[in-house]
């Protein structure tokens, strides 16, 4: 009895390795290929993880993170007493929350209007053209501002002087700091947060504009019962996307359009753990700030995430797996 | 009541056309300005008179630009840093997009979910660049390759598109003997140009312009990108520009001329493809759309 039950199991384990080593012959390239990616992600997107811990530690380049000395929550007291951490802190929020305000409606309109153009070959001019400033670094855009913009020689300052009006130094005065930070982000992305609109737009049955047309609907009533409704979904996502990157910044734009006339509000996270970690090598310290961001940064991606799924919306985190 | 809506129509349209067409200007319009301004005599952009066709046609900006060795240097090192990085990154991402998109292989649900974490989580700035300086990467053009080989969203882009070929055509080959290996380069690739071409272009655009790894990488002039070196012209005092570029052509010019002339340098490749291949561009994001 007990010699059946043995002969079994060693029946059972041998078929098992056998199932597994002709699953393995039968993909171990596929292994082979994925070795190369998956170091790459380990070594470059998981070791940087490891490294956080020197937010906890008084790091010490010399003996490595492993070693150095721990100092609980020394290093994050340090960053919460820093006054100009907190003013980074507030810039982000108030450039996001601005651009997000001004900027977030107008690729919207933008998408509306262009939706309204019947000739083909037009829209399509006109979208191919607003894309375009996406795909231009910011350090380029910096350079066009400077030729628009410098005083003596830059066209909008010449103009004005000839109006009889005083020169603007634009880049550094606060108030028309920020305004240049808003236009040339909207004048960069309109064209391309645009898309997303304008595939939603195509999926509006056009049916319903012809319906709404015998029933002797103008333009901006058909606009608003049924092409609005119609990528109200779009709509939403978008925002609540917006929302969770509130804490996210790009390092790009603040850091060419920024000098020292305008730290007080162009100082941002993005720009304040580069000048802290890189330039003062304050390491501890500004990886603290990071993971800080981080932190708020993955919280609020998961609420949206969740209030997204609430609102009965596909996640963020799918990877693109139906 | 029909009359009336229809020309109400007729003149939102109108107002529309013209709208959008003022609106293709601003974005086009910084561009000319800039080369308007790059090819001008200073006088006439000092009196405010260049506004869209330059007036004293010179080209010493583009001479004094162009006869700078250490600008040549970066414009070498740029191309060659596009280039190879975008065949690494091409290599490395459809290593991954193929297995990762193969039914019934295990663990790879896990493995994607761990990859598509780091695009919402990462160990951030100063982490990596430790993590570059132990690897001994500093001042190197791996650090500006390595760190972002793969990028995630477009990885996510080619993993939708190898789901749409047919499981069959595999099938057939692997019928007939070919390894998975073979599979992938005889078959998915061919099928795939259309994907591929958009990853290339837009690991192009973004080794092209390149700024924050340069700017915290690399050490040495002889290895500055084209963008960091953009950026130190334009943030020269005006003086020291003139005087850093001793060459006889620059008594006719000034840091405009110089700025934008560079600016157009450094945008030229941008500008130049973007008309023909543009389609490529767009794909992108109709493919990936929500989940940048």
């Amino acid at each position: 009895m007990s010699l059946n039950i043995e002969v079994a199991k060693t029946d059972y384990q041998k078929q098992q390795r056998a199932r597994l080593k002709g699953y393995w012959r039968n993909n171990y390239q596929y292994y082979l290929m994925l070795l190369p990616p998956v170091l790459f992600y380990i070594i470059f997107k998981y070791l940087p993880m490891y490294g956080l811990l020197i937010a906890f530690k008084d790091y010490n380049f010399m003996i490595g993170v492993f070693k150095s000395p721990w100092v609980g929550l020394d290093v994050f007291k340090e960053v919460f007493l820093d006054h100009s951490f907190w003013m980074a802190f507030y810039n982000t929020i108030r450039l996001n929350l601005l651009t997000l305000i001004i900027g977030f409606p107008i690729p919207i309109i933008f998408a509306l209007l262009l939706n309204e153009i019947n000739h083909r070959g037009y829209q399509r001019l006109i979208q191919t053209i607003s894309y375009l400033p996406h795909f231009i670094s910011w350090v380029i855009v910096y350079g066009l501002i400077l030729v628009f913009l410098t005083p003596h020689t830059g066209i909008i300052n010449i103009l004005l002087k000839s109006l009889g009006l005083t020169e603007i130094n634009f880049l550094f005065n606060k108030g028309w700091w920020l305004f240049v930070y808003f236009a040339s982000f909207i004048w960069k992305e309109i064209g391309w947060s645009a898309i997303i609109y304008l595939a939603a737009l195509t999926a509006v049955d056009p049916q319903l504009y012809e319906a709404a047309a015998i029933d002797g609907a103008g333009k901006f009533k058909s606009v608003w019962h049924i092409t609005l409704p119609g990528i109200k979904n779009t709509i939403i996502i978008m925002l609540l996307l917006n929302i969770g990157k509130m804490m996210t910044i790009g390092f790009d734009q603040p850091f060419n359009l920024q000098n020292v006339m305008v730290n007080d509000v162009s100082s941002v996270l993005s720009t304040y753990i580069y000048d802290m970690g890189l330039i003062r090598a304050r390491f501890s310290f500004s990886t603290a700030v990071g993971l800080f961001q981080s932190v708020i940064n993955f919280s609020l991606l998961l609420g949206a995430d969740w209030f997204a799924k609430l609102l009965g919306e596909e996640g963020f985190f799918g990877g693109g797996r139906q | 009541m029909n009359q009336r809506l229809a020309s109400g129509n007729k003149a939102f349209q109108i107002v529309n056309y013209s709208l959008m067409f003022i609106l293709c200007l601003v974005f086009i319009y910084p561009f000319i300005y800039t080369l308007a301004v790059s090819l001008s005599d200073a006088k006439y952009i000092l009196n405010g008179s260049v506004f869209v066709i330059p007036k004293g046609l010179n080209f010493s900006a583009y001479r004094a630009v162009l006869s700078d060795t250490s600008l040549i240097h970066s414009l070498l090192f740029t191309i060659i840093l596009t280039v190879l990085g975008v065949a690494a990154s091409i290599v490395m991402t459809t290593l991954a997009a193929y297995p990762l998109t193969r039914k019934g292989l295990k663990g790879t649900g896990i493995i994607l979910r761990l990859i598509v974490f780091t695009m919402y989580f990462n160990g951030g700035l100063i982490p990596t660049y430790l993590l570059i300086k132990n690897l001994g990467l500093i001042d190197t053009m791996g650090a500006l390759i390595f760190p972002d080989v793969i990028q995630t969203f477009l990885l996510i882009i080619m993993m939708s598109y190898f789901r749409s070929i047919p499981v069959e055509l595999e099938e057939a080959a692997k019928v007939e003997g070919c390894s998975e290996f073979g599979i992938l380069w005889r078959i998915i690739v061919p099928l795939s140009k259309p994907v591929i071409a958009t990853l290339v272009i837009y690991y192009a655009v973004s080794y092209w312009n390149m700024f924050q790894q340069a700017l915290m990488y690399i050490q040495s002039p002889s290895k500055y990108t084209l963008q960091i070196k953009l950026y130190q012209v334009l943030n020269v005092f005006q003086q020291d520009l003139t005087n850093s570029l001793d060459t006889e052509s620059v008594k006719a010019v000034i840091p405009e001329n110089l700025k934008s002339a560079m600016v157009l340098v450094t945008s030229l490749p941008i500008l130049v493809v973007y008309p023909w291949l543009q389609k490529y561009f767009i794909k992108g994001v109709t493919i990936g759309a929500i989940k940048g």
